[in-house]
């Protein structure tokens, strides 16, 4: 006695999270079953295998058929044939755009182009994710980037609107589509210690600050050249950072800026010798990064410039990371008081984000 | 020219790519009504058209609005090649044809292909404008109500209750016809669509005409069933109960009824005589009567039971004519003649309801079933269905006659149906024998004041149980006892009926699904050959259903069966039979015997202790089931019931129809002993395999119960979360050794493994109620079964259970203190509360006993009963108040965001969605329930009859996910479209809702498989309890459901 057939339709679609999730983490119908064994639920619930099996197969196939859905959330909205309360629509929705912290880390940066896809074996075996659950989230990602890439305005109001995530999972999209599309390198051995929210937080701040759209007001000509607006750093910007290297290549202005900061944290710091001798040298590291940033290939390498040329230095030498606060603190605000200096709003811009970012990155 | 159809198409959305080189669609609708079409435009490059047409008017008779549905095309224009049909929607304009129902028709509804499924929605919008026609001799029946409901529909009540209307059209099958081997699937599968919707329309005018000239305004219970005959034709008939009904005017005017509901109770017509007529000459028993038949096609035909004798066996005065009753005795006897002569006025006293207005069915006799055997031949005129029809004749003669072998003139829970297979077709129809108070039946007036008279005794809760034949001549040997309830008139040992429990009825604890399954081999054979065969296996099997049936409801303890309907599937090389009924312990009746095991060789001492060993574990089984189902009636001394009937044997109230006369005695006797037990002899493998299987079911697990009936027994708070599904299952028997014996273990693990997979799957309902569990088998292949489930999951409230309970116990004993010299009454009181009557004391003597039963606490029954009924309304708000937090709770931690911004999600509702440009065409959630109301609802509004036809084929069969993955999503778009379909009508459920078609077919070796499912149901408006203002929270109305139906029938 075999089953041919075997199916349970509802007027309410029924969606079991714990099957929901098993599917997404890309496991197939007998090792969900194994898995499902496992956790008790057959003593729970007085269940037989069998029921199990077929309870499990149902659910992959209503899944199966949501997934064409899933694609574009709207449509799950808008659909007819599946009844689905809106919480657990939205449950579905976020879950299955949700992604696997050590997966993220491996793709983060990297173009998502067919090329990458073909590496996703390599990184289902590196983190133990299943090939199935990586391609989930390889495509994931590509979509979401597709979809915005071109598109005016905020971009985490973009993708939320067009992918319905939450709040959370929106910003951290935004962040894998701006890392993706800025292609910053994330893997080298350095970043390494890095989190995938370290670089979101970085991405968010740089959304803000460093985009076409943070220059504020929407452009009132819809046919002006100014789109892309939260995808792309601002080229202009860039640009003038160069005018920053002003502020180590005239002396008495690096010495000046020196003595200002030097002053104001005398005392203040644990690591004031160390910081005075290295005043130098750390200034010089990030006014550099700034003005290099008018090459595309020094953008990607932006977060190796500002471990290498900041976040190395200072942990050697033992930086506590109110130290390092309290420094860049003053080491931004006091260029203000630099008379020979004109470019004090572009440095806002520059620092402002820098020194979060580096905050954010100081850690073991 | 008395009607004018008008048609706008809106937009359509989500459309597929019909044009792969852009990406896009050029779409553009035709619209057809009877021979004339309308174009839209072409709305070039989009899946998400705006046409925004004119309104498209069709001139039209009223007869052709009846019958022909309205037929939406899709397609994508093709400058060079032809037109690609994207997809089609029919739309059954019935319900804007009469007054009460839907105005307008707006909404999103799916596009359909038979191939590929649903491909996007269009938005329509429908209306018509009917003119007043004076014409007497029309052939329309615009007016006429359908409801699918087969109890009188909430906001109306019955003024009269006319009686069965049927009606059958022919047709041959477009799939059989010449032309379908040169045309594709998809325009072999449209036309049958379109015929099959053509013929309900035909079908469905006609029957309103028979409802009109009863002077009827209404059709209750309306069921209409395809028959595919294969070469042999499509026949499609409907049968259902003409009414007069009343629209009641607002909520409020049957609201006040709730509070004084003894007022009504008191209608309840007349008394049963305790001693019937002794003299009459009761009905001969007609089992008699050789009753199986087939018809070959030639004119050679045994006919079955000649219905003149069948006739002539009843006297016509027969139950009339007591004359031995106390007060009201002639008064009786005038009653029973009216409503006899209301009754033989009709050809055929059946009625399709299942659940009655109080006071309308006064005795039940039992179940009456007849089927019939016939040889399909083609069918050559489709103007001219009499043979069809003469079949049907023949059945509903034999059931007409069987019930009057029951003393019964009437058939209530009426119900046909057919199995077919290749060129032999089973017809069977079943109901339950019954007496009716003849004042539904005909213009009431006459008789108010023998009401009046008579309403002293009501036997309120049993009177249904009280025989109705003559038990000194009864039509078969049955165990008589007096009533326990009254103890005034005579009950038999069990009740099996067809019908939905009475809500007054008095039951003792829980009810349970009870299912008899049976496979019997037969050997392949042709024609008349086959058709024997079959004739000849049909006694046994409905012999040994009813065996099982019988020893299941002994072993969980329970005197009574409703809803019972037992269905046989005949197959190449098998039947199949499977009988539902929900089991309950009626107050009424004596407690059931256990079952004993005779063993055959006594000598043998290992073989006894076997059996010994079996016994105990059956008596372990049957304590098991008393407890789990909460049955403990009152102890009743035996002397105070006694037993003045000297016949000991105990029978079934199954009337069976197709027994020959030869083997009548032998094999309808189940009883073996005189004892009060029931012996199940073990003489040979096949018994010891009966009694396993009766120990193999396994009860479901705790927090669950299952009936097929529309409530359960013993539950009454439910709560609102309601879950209707279907689930089919197909399995293939490995064809080696089949044996009766494996195939009867492989059926019912089938079924058993079934309902297993629904307790897992709805375990988050939990304490939940399956209700409505309908089982549909069929054997579509040689080595194939398959079964498909339709029920609900219905959520209940554990300790409000218990609560009511209490209460309920409470005052019942508190009454029986304080006024138990009215013994009678007080039971009808106890319902002005509206729970189901709690099992109570009926004699003084026994109040202690039943109080140490209850165990509750002297000081605590002294709790007011105002009080107590205020506490559980209290409660139930209190639980409203929390569900809803609860809710609002969960939605905002996961959608945080979402909500805000993203969706019209969190709303609750779809009511948002893409505000399509007309104002009412918004979609909302739309449930979809096989019962006939909503728990924790009031249906407001009934919008008309669903009744739907869908075919799907596929030639793609693994690309689609396999036989499970097509039938899977074919089945949720068929929800799909009834759900649109609701919508549009302006409604936000489905009640009565079956699925009375799913046939399936496949051909895994060229990847194909087809689909027919037909669908059913009527469209309602209803409101939350909850959202009702402040009349109801003064007066809850939770508690006022089983009582409305009181209220409707004074007010």
């Amino acid at each position: 006695m075999t089953n041919e057939l075997d199916i349970f339709v509802g007027n309410t679609t029924l969606i079991d999270e714990d099957v929901y999730r098993l599917w997404l983490d890309g496991y197939s119908v007998s090792d969900a079953v194994a898995r499902r064994v496992r956790s008790g639920i057959l003593e729970q619930t007085g269940a037989t295998a069998a029921v199990l099996q077929s309870d499990t197969m149902d659910h992959y196939r209503t899944f199966h058929m949501l997934e064409r859905l899933l694609h574009a959330p709207p449509k799950l909205l808008h659909q007819l044939i599946f009844q689905i309360p809106p919480s657990r629509q939205a449950l579905l929705i976020e879950r299955y755009y949700a992604f696997d912290e050590a997966f993220v880390r491996e793709v983060l940066g990297k173009k998502l182009s067919k090329g990458t896809k073909k590496d996703l074996d390599d990184i289902s075996t590196k983190t133990g994710i299943t090939l199935k659950s990586c391609r989930r989230q390889f495509d994931n990602f590509k979509r979401v980037f597709k979809v915005v890439e071109e598109m005016r305005g905020s971009l985490v109001d973009n993708i939320q609107q067009h992918f319905l995530l939450s709040d959370r999972l929106s910003r951290d999209y935004a962040a894998i589509v701006f890392f993706a599309n800025n292609r910053f390198e994330t893997g080298k051995k350095k970043l390494q210690y890095l989190s995938f929210g370290d670089f979101a937080f970085c991405a968010e701040l740089m959304i803000q600050n460093w985009t076409l759209g943070a220059v504020g007001e929407a452009p009132t000509n819809p046919d002006s050249q100014v789109d892309d607006m939260d995808v792309d750093l601002d080229k202009e910007f860039l640009q003038d950072l160069k005018e920053l290297k002003v502020l180590v290549a005239d002396k008495d202005l690096l010495d000046l800026h020196k003595s200002l900061v030097c002053t104001a944290l005398r005392g203040k710091l644990s690591v004031f010798s160390e910081m005075e001798a290295n005043f130098k040298n750390l200034s010089r590291g990030l006014v550099n990064v700034a003005a290099k940033l008018i090459h595309n290939k020094d953008v990607r390498d932006l977060f190796v410039d500002l471990i290498e040329k900041f976040v190395e230095p200072c942990r050697s030498d033992h930086w506590p990371l109110n130290d390092v606060r309290l420094f860049l603190n003053q080491y931004s605000a006091s260029v203000h008081s630099l008379d020979g200096f004109r470019h004090q709003t572009l440095w806002d811009r520059y620092m402002g984000t820098l020194r979060g970012c580096l905050l954010r990155l100081y850690h073991d | 020219m008395p009607g004018k159809l008008k048609v706008k198409i809106v937009a359509g959305r989500h459309l597929p790519v019909m044009d792969r080189a852009s990406d896009l669609t050029d779409a553009f609708v035709e619209v057809k009504f009877g021979n004339t079409t309308f174009k839209t435009d072409v709305y070039l490059k989009s899946l998400n058209p705006q046409w925004n047409s004119e309104w498209f008017k069709f001139e039209v008779d009223d007869e052709d609005l009846q019958d022909e549905p309205l037929q939406i095309t899709v397609l994508d224009h093709d400058t060079y090649s032809a037109n690609d049909a994207i997809g089609k929607v029919y739309i059954d304009i019935d319900p804007l044809l009469y007054s009460e129902a839907a105005t307008v028709i707006s909404g999103w509804f799916p596009i359909y292909d038979t191939i590929h499924g649903i491909r996007g929605e269009i938005n329509v919008i429908v209306k018509v404008d009917l003119f007043n026609d004076l014409n007497r001799f029309r052939q329309s029946s615009c007016g006429v109500k359908f409801f699918c409901t087969t109890s009188i529909p909430k906001c109306y009540r019955a003024v009269i209750i006319h009686g069965f209307v049927e009606e059958l059209v022919v047709n041959e099958d477009p799939e059989y016809q010449w032309i379908d081997r040169i045309r594709t699937p998809r325009a072999s599968n449209e036309a049958r669509q379109r015929l099959i919707s053509l013929m309900s329309g035909e079908l469905q005018r006609k029957i309103g005409l028979k409802v009109l000239e009863m002077r009827g305004n209404a059709v209750v219970g309306y069921l209409q069933c395809f028959d595919l005959e294969g070469e042999s034709g499509l026949v499609v008939r409907a049968i259902g109960t003409a009414c007069t009904l009343d629209k009641l005017s607002s909520p409020a005017a049957f609201l006040p009824a709730c509070n004084s509901p003894s007022k009504e109770m008191k209608e309840i017509p007349f008394n049963e005589d305790p001693n019937p007529n002794t003299h009459s000459s009761g009905p001969s028993t007609p089992l008699k009567n050789q009753t199986y038949s087939f018809s070959p096609s030639k004119s050679y035909s045994r006919q079955s039971s000649s219905s003149d004798t069948d006739l002539s066996l009843t006297p016509k005065t027969g139950m009339g004519s007591g004359s031995a009753g106390k007060e009201g005795g002639p008064f009786k006897a005038l009653l029973r003649q009216q409503t006899q002569s209301a009754l033989e006025q009709r050809e055929f006293p059946f009625f399709t309801l299942t659940a009655f207005p109080p006071g309308f069915l006064v005795h039940v006799g039992g179940v009456v079933s007849a089927r019939s055997v016939k040889l399909l031949d083609r069918i050559h005129n489709p103007d001219e269905p009499e043979t069809r029809d003469a079949w049907w004749a023949e059945i509903r003669q034999e059931i007409k006659s069987h019930a009057k072998a029951l003393g019964c003139h009437a058939v209530v829970g009426y119900s046909e149906s057919t199995s077919i297979c290749e060129e032999v077709c089973i017809l069977s129809a079943s109901g339950t024998a019954a007496v009716l108070n003849p004042r539904f039946l005909q213009d009431g007036t006459v008789e108010g004041c023998l009401e009046q008279r008579l309403e002293e005794n009501l036997p309120v809760g049993c009177g249904f149980c009280h025989i109705p034949y003559d038990e000194l001549n009864m039509p078969f040997p049955a165990h008589l006892t007096y009533c326990y309830n009254c103890r005034k008139q005579k009950v038999p040992d069990v009740l099996f009926t067809t019908i939905d429990l009475p809500t007054d009825a008095a039951v003792v604890g829980k009810g349970c699904l009870i299912q008899a399954r049976l496979c019997r081999l037969k050997k392949k054979a042709q024609a008349e050959a086959n058709a024997t065969a079959i004739s000849n296996l049909l006694p046994f099997m409905e012999y040994e259903v009813h065996t099982q049936l019988m020893n299941k409801l002994k072993l969980k303890g329970m005197n009574a069966l409703f809803g019972l309907r037992i269905q046989i599937t005949v197959g190449e090389n098998m039947l199949m039979g499977l009988a539902s009924a929900t089991g309950v312990y009626l107050a009424a009746l004596p407690t059931p015997g256990g079952i004993q095991i005779a063993g055959k060789t006594p000598n043998d001492g290992s073989y006894e202790q076997h059996i010994s060993h079996m016994q105990k574990k059956i008596n372990d089984t049957i304590a098991k089931n008393k407890e789990l189902y909460e049955i403990n009636p009152p102890e009743i001394s035996e002397e105070v019931i006694g037993s003045p009937i000297p016949e000991p044997r105990q029978r079934s109230r199954l009337l069976r129809s197709q027994s020959e006369s030869s083997d009548e005695v032998i094999e309808l006797d189940l009883s073996h002993g005189k004892k009060d037990a029931f012996v199940l002899e073990i003489d040979d493998t096949d018994a010891m395999e009966d009694v396993h299987s009766l120990l193999t079911d396994v009860p479901p697990p705790s927090g669950f119960y299952s009936c097929n009936t529309e409530i359960m027994p013993g539950i009454n708070n439910w709560t609102s979360e309601i879950q209707m599904f279907t689930s089919v299952r197909v399995i293939r028997l490995s064809s080696l050794n089949l044996t009766n014996q494996a195939l009867n273990k492989n059926f019912n693990d089938l079924c058993e493994n079934l309902l297993k997979s629904l307790y897992f799957k709805l375990r988050s309902m939990i304490p939940c109620c399956l209700c409505h569990v309908n089982f549909t088998v069929s054997l579509p292949e040689d080595e194939l079964i398959q079964v498909t489930v339709t029920a609900v999951a219905i959520t209940f409230d554990k300790n409000q259970a218990l609560q009511t309970i209490k209460t309920h116990v409470e005052k019942s004993l508190q009454r029986a203190s304080t006024d138990n010299e009215e013994l009678l009454q007080f039971p009808l009181e106890l319902c002005s509360d509206s729970l189901p009557p709690h099992p109570f004391p009926p004699a003084k003597e026994h109040l202690e006993s039943a109080s140490s039963n209850s165990g509750i606490p002297a000081a605590q029954r002294a709790t007011s009963v105002d009080y107590s009924s205020f506490a559980d309304r209290c409660s139930s708000w209190i639980e409203l108040i929390k569900l809803k937090a609860q809710t609002i709770r969960r939605g905002s931690i996961k959608t945080t965001v979402t909500v805000e911004k993203a969706s019209p999600v969190a709303e609750g509702n779809f009511r948002n969605r893409s505000a399509p440009p007309c104002a009412n065409s918004t979609v909302g959630v739309v449930k979809m329930t096989p019962l006939s109301f909503i728990p924790g609802a009031k249906i407001t509004k009934y919008l008309g009859i669903i009744n739907m036809f869908f075919i799907r084929e596929t030639t793609s069969l693994r690309e689609e996910g396999g036989v499970s993955g097509f039938l899977h999503a074919f089945i949720a778009e068929v929800f799909a479209m009834v759900r649109a379909h609701v919508a549009a009508l302006g409604g936000n459920a489905v009640v009565s809702y079956i699925m009375k078609q799913c046939v399936f077919m496949e051909n895994p070796n060229k990847n194909q498989a087809q689909c027919l499912i037909n669908v059913s149901g009527d469209a309602v408006v209803f409101v939350r309890e909850s959202d009702l203002e402040v009349i109801s929270t003064q007066q809850p109305t939770a508690n006022c459901q089983p009582l409305c139906t009181g209220g409707e029938v004074t007010t």
